[in-house]
């Protein structure tokens, strides 16, 4: 259980904008996520929990155990805190073979205990057999593992990770979520993982917190934030939706349907519960839920005409911009031998819009 | 052929070396770490000796170490002889004429050093001594090997500092770059050719490799 009210400001530099950050959150056992955009404080939330940073004002626990109290005026070192810390470049010290590496970790256990406990880890995390190796001498995986054993062998009440998989390609980040995945069902660990990678909350997150600007702008499971963003800023952030301005022109609670103008034209939407006619909405929908066909005839219900501007293949099949800033993907390769600059309806089915 | 001042020279610039180290790495710590009130002023003050004239060092030197000051009369105490005018003045020379520049490069060369790694030992429990000697120093021990070989050529070449407090005794406190002077002075041409030759072939050595030291494979800002 970690509980951690921090806030920090920093003034305006001669070569820096001033920032404030300022979160308040309780993050129970499992994976933890902080998500969010560059610069929104992430890493500055872990260095407050590991210590390198002293907050300005509030109170950090983990497990019970006060780490930073400003009231109280306690502020133990880093050494004190027993928090696992896995940093980006894996910070392996580059003079000592992985061996050393996981004993100089373990130098406060017993030394009759240390040899076991070493070589266990290094069973676990499969580098026994380069164990006798330097850092630089063994391969980005082995490397990554050895930074997780590092700083799980103290035992810490918590293990913080800042950015693991940045710069990796996909096997190793296959590879990355595997070990993370075991450190979760084998270690008791609370872990708090920093990213801004979205696909690595949904695989690995039990909890996440969206961060931006030095503040918690929505938390929730993974499943829970983005099925249900809670503003346009959080849905912008993901970067997962067509964010569609919209107006509500008539509500229908009996049919459970609403009629929605969008730019020029109106479709037939979902009944949306609390709001207003007249509101002015975003509609938040995912390009893989909608469709698109070449102009032609009448628009249907659900539909909306746009002018297409540019077809990308994408891994999973096609993906049409339009005019209107919306998105669609679709799993054919090439649908209909699509040409931009031709007008075409959007489908907008009612159980793919949201209101956010 | 008398070889005296290039062995006092020698052992002089070796053991001012062996105790700028000592003093110099704890002082280039400090002032590579966190950043605190006055760092700069130290660190100023610290590079004074390189750019005041040598004469200046000495005659500060002779001010604070002279028989008739508290400090010189506490190491009369301690080692019942007076420091000026000895061959261990001739080491104070250097200390004060090197160290500068070892301290220097010493804290170039801890910046050097990813802060991640010492962070990361922090995490792990190990005390800041602890981390000092076995992360910081080993990481950039290419650099500080470096700085240490051109802080001793540079206590072997020091000659106003030295001519100032340890003065031109022959036999006791004549190094090479006095005896140089004094050779030429007496019109004794061929020993101070000898003694020229010498001391330039030491110290081409030493920058040789000096210069080999400098690339740091460990602790640059890549990691690896």
């Amino acid at each position: 259980m970690i509980e951690a009210r921090i806030s920090k400001s920093f003034r305006v530099g001669r070569e820096s904008a001033g920032f404030n950050l300022d979160i308040d959150f309780r993050a129970k056992g499992g994976v933890t996520v902080l998500f969010g955009p560059s610069g929104a404080g992430k890493t500055l939330t872990l260095d407050c929990i590991a210590g390198f940073e002293r907050p300005g004002a509030g109170r950090i626990l983990v497990e019970d155990r006060i780490l930073f109290d400003a009231d109280a005026r306690v502020h133990l070192t880093p050494q004190q805190r027993q928090c696992g810390y896995v940093f980006q470049n894996y910070a392996l010290f580059p003079h000592m073979t992985l061996r050393r590496n996981l004993e100089f970790a373990a130098d406060r256990v017993p030394r009759l205990e240390r040899h076991r406990r070493v070589n266990e880890m290094l069973d676990r995390f499969r580098i026994a057999d380069v164990a006798g190796r330097k850092p630089y001498e063994v391969s980005g995986g082995q490397k990554q593992r050895c930074s997780i054993a590092r700083a799980l062998i103290g035992a810490p009440s918590v293990l913080l990770l800042d950015e693991p998989a940045r710069g990796l390609d996909a096997p190793l980040r296959a590879d990355l979520y595997g070990v993370l995945r075991q450190v979760r069902s084998e270690f008791k660990t609370p872990i708090v993982l920093v990213t801004h990678d979205l696909a690595e909350c949904l695989e690995l997150g039990d909890e996440m917190l969206i961060l931006r600007d030095g503040r918690i702008v929505q938390s929730g499971t993974p499943r829970e934030v983005v099925d249900q963003p809670a503003n346009v800023e959080v849905a912008r952030l993901m970067g997962l939706y067509n964010l569609i301005p919209a107006e509500i022109m008539a509500l229908d609670p009996a049919r459970k349907s609403s009629r929605l103008r969008i730019g020029e034209s109106e479709i037939q939407g979902p009944y949306f519960p609390g709001h207003l006619l007249g509101d002015r909405v975003h509609l938040c929908a995912m390009p893989s839920r909608l469709s698109a066909v070449p102009r032609l005839g009448r628009p249907g219900p659900h539909q909306i005409a746009a002018r297409l501007l540019r077809i990308t293949p994408t891994a999973n099949g096609t993906r049409l911009e339009f005019d209107n800033d919306i998105a669609v993907e679709c799993a054919a390769p090439d649908p209909q031998s699509a040409k931009p600059n031709e007008e075409w309806f959007i489908e907008l089915p009612p159980s793919a819009l949201k209101v956010v | 052929m008398d070889w005296f001042p290039l062995w006092l020279s020698l052992r002089v610039a070796l053991i001012s070396t062996g105790i700028a180290l000592v003093l110099g790495l704890g002082i280039a710590h400090i002032l590579a770490g966190r950043d605190f009130r006055g760092r700069e002023l130290l660190d100023a003050a610290i590079t004074l000796p390189l750019v005041l004239p040598p004469t200046v060092l000495g005659y500060y030197l002779l001010v604070v170490f002279g028989r008739n000051t508290a400090v010189g009369r506490f190491y009369e105490w301690i080692t019942g002889s007076p420091l000026v005018f000895t061959a261990e003045a001739a080491v104070v020379a250097a200390l004060f004429h090197s160290a500068p520049l070892l301290i220097k490069s010493a804290r170039a060369a801890f910046e050097s050093v990813d802060r991640s790694y010492e962070r990361a030992a922090r995490t792990l429990g190990a005390s800041e001594w602890r981390i000092f000697w076995n992360v910081t120093v080993p990481l950039a021990r290419r650099p500080i090997a470096a700085a240490a070989a051109l802080a001793f050529a540079r206590s072997l070449g020091d000659f106003g500092v030295t001519i100032m407090i340890a003065g031109n005794i022959p036999g006791r406190t004549q190094t090479v770059a006095v005896a140089i002077y004094d050779a030429v002075e007496s019109g004794n041409g061929a020993l101070a050719r000898i003694l020229v030759i010498v001391i330039s072939g030491i110290a081409l050595a030493i920058l040789a490799l000096a210069n080999r030291l400098s690339p740091n494979p460990f602790g640059t800002r890549r990691p690896v």
